[in-house]
């Protein structure tokens, strides 16, 4: 298995749902390839990163005003 | 009405998430999450049961924050197609690896502002593929329906948009006395 290979198939390895014999040939490729073992990796913990942090977080006092907002325009509807 | 306001408080973050993921504007964010809502509940009748109520939302949301997109960008042409065929998300180039726990390195505020620095360079179709697969956690078919997209057109912006943010989180977070990895392509 070749490094553009491993990488067609890295979104399987990422969500878990690759083939058992497929899998098998990965991580045997992994074993030996530092490059696709730390693009995994990080790969992985991006998505890790990207979910543990509430990067756009709506404020309370905003969700107030936008609930009041929203329900006022329905009223009219 | 006492219903609607329950799926209001329901699914509001979840929306005004997306929507900044989108626009990256926090006042046009919140006119999407508005519009969203509204059309929601002005169309409640032609909701069809067979889709979850949150990804026919989510789809509302999604277009008119891509509308609020092209608005700004005065009349240029913006879609969930754009800037989408680039080279950068192939076969990654910087190859360091991480320190060991990158979160420890930057203070919670600090990560907040690379974070949304980082996502806010990749173009708006990669940029929504990443926020509902791997922030809000669609499966991939509902990412599909929701944006009109292929399953295979899905999984290609997925994973360069992943590969992408990777390259460029890898700025910040490699370790400091890297080693030089062995392997690359063979």
């Amino acid at each position: 298995m070749t490094c553009t290979e491993f990488l067609a198939q890295l979104d399987d390895m990422l969500d878990q749902d690759a083939a058992i014999p497929l899998r098998a040939d990965l991580e045997e490729h992994l074993r030996n390839c530092e490059h696709c073992e730390i693009t995994l990796s990080t790969t992985r913990k991006t998505i890790q990163i990207y979910r543990s942090h509430e990067i756009y977080e709506l404020p309370e006092d905003l969700r107030e005003r936008l609930h009041q907002a929203i329900l006022a325009k329905c009223r009219k509807c | 009405m006492a219903a609607f306001e329950k799926l209001v408080r329901q699914y509001d973050r979840q929306v005004f998430r997306i929507a900044q993921h989108i626009v990256q504007n926090r006042e046009d964010a919140e006119d999407v999450v508005q519009d969203a809502f509204l059309k929601s509940y002005e169309k409640l009748d032609q909701f069809q049961g067979n889709s979850k109520f949150y990804t026919w939302l989510v789809r509302i949301a999604v277009n008119e924050a891509l509308m609020r997109l092209r608005k700004r960008r005065t009349g240029r042409m913006v879609s969930i197609d754009e800037d989408v065929e680039t080279e950068e998300g192939s076969m990654p180039r910087d190859l360091a690896d991480w320190s060991p726990d990158p979160e420890a390195l930057y203070g919670q505020s600090e990560m907040g502002d690379i974070l949304r620095k980082t996502i806010q360079g990749l173009p708006p179709g990669f940029r929504v593929v990443f926020a509902l697969r791997d922030v809000e956690g669609l499966s991939t078919e509902e990412t599909a329906e929701t944006l009109g997209l292929s399953i295979p057109a899905v999984k290609s912006r997925l994973l360069r948009a992943r590969l992408q943010l990777r390259e460029r989180l890898s700025r910040y977070f490699k370790r400091r006395e890297s080693k030089q990895p062995q392997g690359g392509e063979k």
